[in-house]
């Protein structure tokens, strides 16, 4: 190949660094930086602007289908939104999938909003004011643009409900840009080529979003923000909690990248490997970028020029291209002079640049076969040698420039071509404004082009919503503490700190903090750090709601500071904690069981006497305290060896 | 710099104080210092049906918020960003072989932009606008495009029914391949009524549209529906007045219903209009028109339109409920009303105190008519006494005519004239279906939802 085409930057030519390989340092100096949008399900009865029950979900059952398309318009500042535009292009027909049960005409857009559930509002300004959010006087329900059909509308309605909070983090605090709460989209069935389908159980469910400032450093911190977010409102009790209820998108840039929000991740453990791979992507487009730059490669020097290649290719032996010009389809093909030997370079594991320009066709021109596309200098077999040298002259280059070959309906097809152009385009600048998809392997593939400022309008359906002080300071009253705060207080109170800091974030802290005030000062069979252990008991199998079981845990309390059950007694009984039995009674259960012991016991006198400790303790039921029964049957087994020897 | 009340749009005592005195007029970029915290972001002009307490603020990320007066204590002015709102303006493009469609606007939101005042969506309008926005309209036809009004179309009446006919001839007269209105969609069917009346054996088809969900919405039912209306006025062969609107509330087809049979049926379906008593003219998509009977009025070749533009507005629709006093029918005489249309009940009912007030105004000279409130289905009034009482007091049967039509149409006929008998005959002959002479079957068909084979050919079509 020609010198000029080399590659000098040596990050393209070796092998990308795996996760977990990079330090701390290696980020830093990658520029990484990262920020969140946390979204939470609230708790609440009914659904956010209709009377349709929340939290119902049938993916098997619907009864009526609407079919519908969604067309750009004007923002409110007078602009069209890049990503309309970009989903007005796609052209998709949009299914919905209706159930009576879970929606009614307003998530099918035929009926105007109801007003807002004032439950949901207070739930999330209650939310807000957790994360130290200013409220805002007067609530102004948005309409952000979603073409892609997720919501009927063409909008999700949305509003702030606060601003510039913080929350702390080790010993730095990370700044909170926004809360808002919003309606949640449909679900997704499928797509397939020019049709969409959506389910819309899901639709309308009232949803809080918490942004951060792209204030963490490495993928690690991103992660654990995202769980001191998530846990501060489920720790209060106004969000659902389960699988769907929360879910994140990841805000990440590196140096010489822009801002790429990675859509839709359920886990948050998932959340590391995939920032750690979109740094990476970054920073190989940077890399392309340069070497461009470096051959004189530019927006303007790329051509958007396709040519009609199928007369060539009728008759190749490749199989996909085979199959799809026999059922008539238009092959055309698209050099990209200058880009010799970047099109190959990995941006994320088993993943090379090509594919940002497979993603392009598929899913803004709906060519979803895959192959979609095939390159002329790949290693993989598509086209004969003669074949991609007949392809190269139809479209004038020499035969070492990269050609694109893609096939499908005509019109497809030449919307194809044009996306290959944009993103060959756009690889000048470096990294595309995208918004992309987690997938499942810990990298992620294009979804749209990042919608911009320009998709908010102002929803005329409904009026501001004054929030009167006397409101705002109501909610702030009933507010429970934070889980760092509720953490301190346990600490203070004498409960470890491991202990404390789970109870922080658990739903039974009112539980706690009314039980606590039980306790006698001083010396007492239940400490405070018993009660927490009890109450966060991973076997408990009582709902840990003060409304539903508050009198009877106030009669436990009671009964085990006088000495009438013990704390393991509690889980034993039906609906009533077994009683505490008198030393004489236990120490004749635990004869009868150590004079008919199991045969099959271990050798070890160690392990022998844990195996027998709980037996007994089985059959006591915890009616007795197990340092006890472990001195009796320790000593016991301790005899038994003894007996053994002589 | 010196400022008048249009640099602070909308925005009323105390909070135009707090903002003349922070030197903020609108489109200001600022910092609010406010006792809840310090908000950023652009000045936004204020609704003015909102209350005067609010300053709205756009923040960076495109959300707006409401930042109460007296909790601000200061304002940073840091620039200002005025927002060109206007949708983008194309030459509409000539093409000598496409024919020549004629766009009325009335009002409605076929293209239509924000409102600042108002806080709601003003339309847009002119070819190139529309062109902007709906760019499909070139494949079809050369479009020229008159206002000729912008209320809503609660504020549409016999001035606008009138004009809009004077406009609709004059523009048929001069040569055109069809006409299509541009209308709200709350009183649709009456205009198409009066339409159907002033402007009789038109040559061309003249097509009602209007939206359900306002084109400032992604998921806008506009652009389909003119899209769908434009290609009915270029190229059907159906000459009459019609209501062009989504058939389903799925993006699928329109319909294409007679002015005179057609009714709004529901508050927010798209799939709102219908034909009531009788099936619609045909279906419109992107294939073209599909007529669904043969009985309609076929496009010609000439110019010539009858226009008999009248309408005597002393005219009142009474909607009859239990209990009804006379003072209400009495009320109409004593205020000079010369025609009322009522809306009785079953077969064209009314209560027996109400009878003498039907006599006093029949002897004040006023025409008296009845209709169904039921909506499908004729009058009869010969099946109980009661209607033959009522026919006795000089109320006449207006056999299948819907109320609002008959409203129109009375309107119309005492326009013309005053003589019983010549109005009778009138309102008695059809001018383009108003009354039919049968019911077909499947002129009535409200499917009920929850019986087992109306839910399973919902569910295998679209709804």
């Amino acid at each position: 190949m020609d010198n000029r085409f080399l590659i000098s930057d040596p990050w393209l030519r070796q092998p990308l660094p795996l996760f977990g390989e990079l330090s701390d340092q290696d980020y830093a100096e990658l520029g990484f930086m990262c920020g969140l949008e946390v979204h939470q399900q609230l708790l609440t009865r009914r659904k956010l602007f209709c009377r349709c029950p929340a939290g119902c979900y049938d993916k098997n059952s619907h009864q009526a289908e609407v079919l519908r398309h969604m067309r750009p318009t004007l923002s409110e500042m007078g602009e069209y939104d890049g990503t309309a535009l970009m989903e007005f292009k796609t052209r998709k027909e949009i299914i919905y999938l209706l159930n009576n049960d879970t929606v009614c005409t307003y998530e099918m857009d035929d009926a105007p909003p109801f007003e807002i559930d004032d439950v949901a509002l207070d739930r999330s300004l209650a939310v807000a004011m957790l994360l130290g959010c200013n409220i805002v006087s007067e609530v102004h329900i948005t309409r952000k643009q979603y073409l892609d059909g997720s919501i009927p509308t063409g909008f999700q309605r949305t509003a702030i409900v606060g601003t510039d909070g913080d929350i702390p983090y080790g010993q730095r605090t990370i700044h909170i840009r926004q809360i808002s709460i919003e309606e949640d989209s449909c679900r997704e069935v499928s797509d397939q080529g020019h049709v969409r389908t959506y389910l819309t159980d899901r639709l309308g469910m009232p949803l809080i979003e918490t942004v951060t400032d792209p204030d963490m450093k490495t993928p690690r911190e991103a992660m654990e923000v995202g769980q001191i977010i998530r846990h501060l409102a489920r720790s209060s009790g106004l969000v659902r909690t389960g699988s769907g209820a929360g879910r994140q998108d990841v805000n990440v840039s590196v140096t010489g990248g822009t801002r790429i929000e990675i859509k839709g991740v359920n886990n948050l453990r998932a959340v590391p490997r995939l920032v750690h791979n979109e740094a990476l992507r970054q920073r190989t487009l940077v890399g392309i970028k340069g070497e461009l730059e470096r051959r004189g490669v530019t927006a303007d020097s790329i051509s958007d020029q396709g040519y009609d290649v199928t007369a060539f290719v009728r008759g190749t032996d490749c199989r996909f291209i085979q199959k799809a010009v026999a059922k008539g389809a238009t092959v055309m093909a698209i050099p990209l002079p200058g880009f010799q030997g970047l099109l190959q370079v990995q941006t994320q594991p088993r993943t090379s640049f090509l594919k940002e320009f497979s993603d392009r066709i598929r899913v803004i021109a709906c060519i979803d076969q895959l192959p979609n596309l095939a390159l002329s200098t790949e290693d993989v077999p598509t086209l004969s040698s003669g074949e991609w040298d007949r392809v190269a002259k139809a479209c004038g280059v020499a035969a070492d420039v990269p050609v694109i070959l893609v096939w499908g309906r005509k019109r497809d097809v030449q919307t194809a071509v044009s996306e290959v152009a944009i993103r060959a385009r756009e690889a000048c600048a470096g990294v595309p404004q995208e918004t992309r998809q987690a997938l499942d392997d810990g990298t992620n593939g294009f979804e749209r082009i990042l919608p911009g400022a320009d998709r908010m309008y102002p929803d005329t359906d409904l009026p501001p919503i004054r929030l009167d002080d006397q409101r705002v300071d109501g909610i702030r009253v009933s507010l429970l503490p934070a889980p760092w705060e509720r953490a301190a207080r346990a600490r203070d109170l004498g409960v470890g700190q491991d202990l404390a800091l789970r109870l922080g974030r658990h739903r039974a802290w009112p539980l706690f903090e009314h039980l606590v005030q039980r306790l006698p000062e001083g010396l007492s069979a239940l400490t405070p750090n018993g009660l927490a252990s009890l109450l966060l008991d991973r076997e408990a199998p009582r709902p840990a709601s003060l409304v539903a079981a508050g009198p009877w845990w106030e009669q436990v309390v009671d009964r085990i500071v006088a000495g009438e059950i013990i704390p393991p007694g509690v889980w034993y009984g039906e609906d009533e904690p077994l009683p505490r039995l008198e030393d004489d009674e236990a120490r004749l259960v635990c004869r009868e069981v150590l004079k008919d012991l199991p045969q099959d016991l271990p050798g070890d006198p160690a392990r022998r006497e844990h195996v027998v400790t709980g037996i007994v303790m089985n059959r006591l039921k915890g009616r007795y305290p197990g340092a006890e029964v472990r001195a009796w049957v320790a000593d016991s087994v301790r005899h038994q060896g003894q007996e053994d020897r002589s | 710099m010196s400022m008048n009340n249009e640099d602070f749009k909308g925005y009323r005592s105390p909070t135009l104080e707090l903002l003349q005195r922070e030197k903020a007029p609108v489109w200001s970029q600022v910092t609010l210092h406010t006792s809840r915290g310090d908000f950023s972001g652009l000045i936004l002009p204020r609704s003015e049906t909102a209350d005067a307490d609010h300053i709205v603020l756009k923040l960076e990320t495109g959300y707006n918020i409401g930042v109460r007066h007296d909790t601000v204590s200061s304002i940073d002015v840091q620039g200002r960003k005025v927002a060109n709102y206007q949708i983008p303006e194309k030459e509409f493009p000539f093409d000598p072989v496409k024919p020549r469609v004629k766009l009325f606007g009335t009002g409605g939101t076929i293209a239509s932009r924000l409102d600042y005042r108002t806080g709601a969506v003003i339309p847009a309008f002119s070819p190139g606008e529309l062109y902007g926005s709906v760019p499909e309209l070139a494949d079809i036809c050369n479009m020229e495009t008159e206002k000729l009004y912008g209320v809503f179309s609660e504020n549409m009446g016999p001035e606008q029914w009138m004009g809009t006919a004077r406009a609709i001839a004059a523009e048929i007269e001069k040569g055109v391949a069809g006409i299509v209105v541009g209308h709200g969609t709350d009183t649709m069917h009456h205009t198409a009524a009066a339409l159907s009346f002033m402007l009789q054996d038109s040559p061309v088809p003249i097509v009602m549209v209007g939206s359900q969900r306002s084109s400032d919405r992604p998921s806008s039912d506009a652009a389909i529906n003119l899209i769908n209306s434009t290609r009915t006025a270029a190229t059907s062969d159906i000459a009459e007045v019609m209501v062009c609107m989504f058939g389903p509330t799925s993006d699928k087809y329109g319909l294409l219903h007679r002015g005179t049979r057609v009714r709004k049926m529901h508050s927010s379906y798209r799939s709102t209009f219908r034909t009531l008593s009788d099936i619609p003219l045909g279906k419109i998509d992107e294939t073209g028109v599909t007529p669904f009977r043969s009985d309609y009025k076929r496009r010609r070749q000439d110019n010539q339109i009858k226009l008999n533009a009248v309408f005597d507005d002393r005219v009142s629709l009474v909607y009859y409920y239990p209990n009804m006093k006379p003072d209400i029918i009495d009320s109409l005489v004593d205020n000079g009303y010369k025609g009322i249309v009522i809306a009785g009940t079953g077969l064209g009912h009314v209560n027996k105190p109400l009878y003498p007030a039907l006599d006093r105004a029949r002897e004040a000279g006023v025409h008296i008519y009845m209709t169904v409130q039921t909506m499908w289905g004729y009058v009869q009034m010969y099946v109980y006494e009661t209607g033959r009482e009522i026919m006795g007091l000089g109320v006449v049967p207006a056999a299948n005519m819907l109320p609002e039509v008959a409203y129109v149409k009375l309107g119309w006929a005492l326009g013309q004239t005053h003589d019983r008998d010549e109005v009778k005959r009138i309102m008695l002959s059809p001018v383009n279906g108003e009354t039919t002479e049968r019911e077909p079957h499947n002129g009535y068909l409200l499917f009920q939802g929850g019986i087992p084979e109306v839910d399973e050919f919902i569910s295998s079509h679209w709804k």
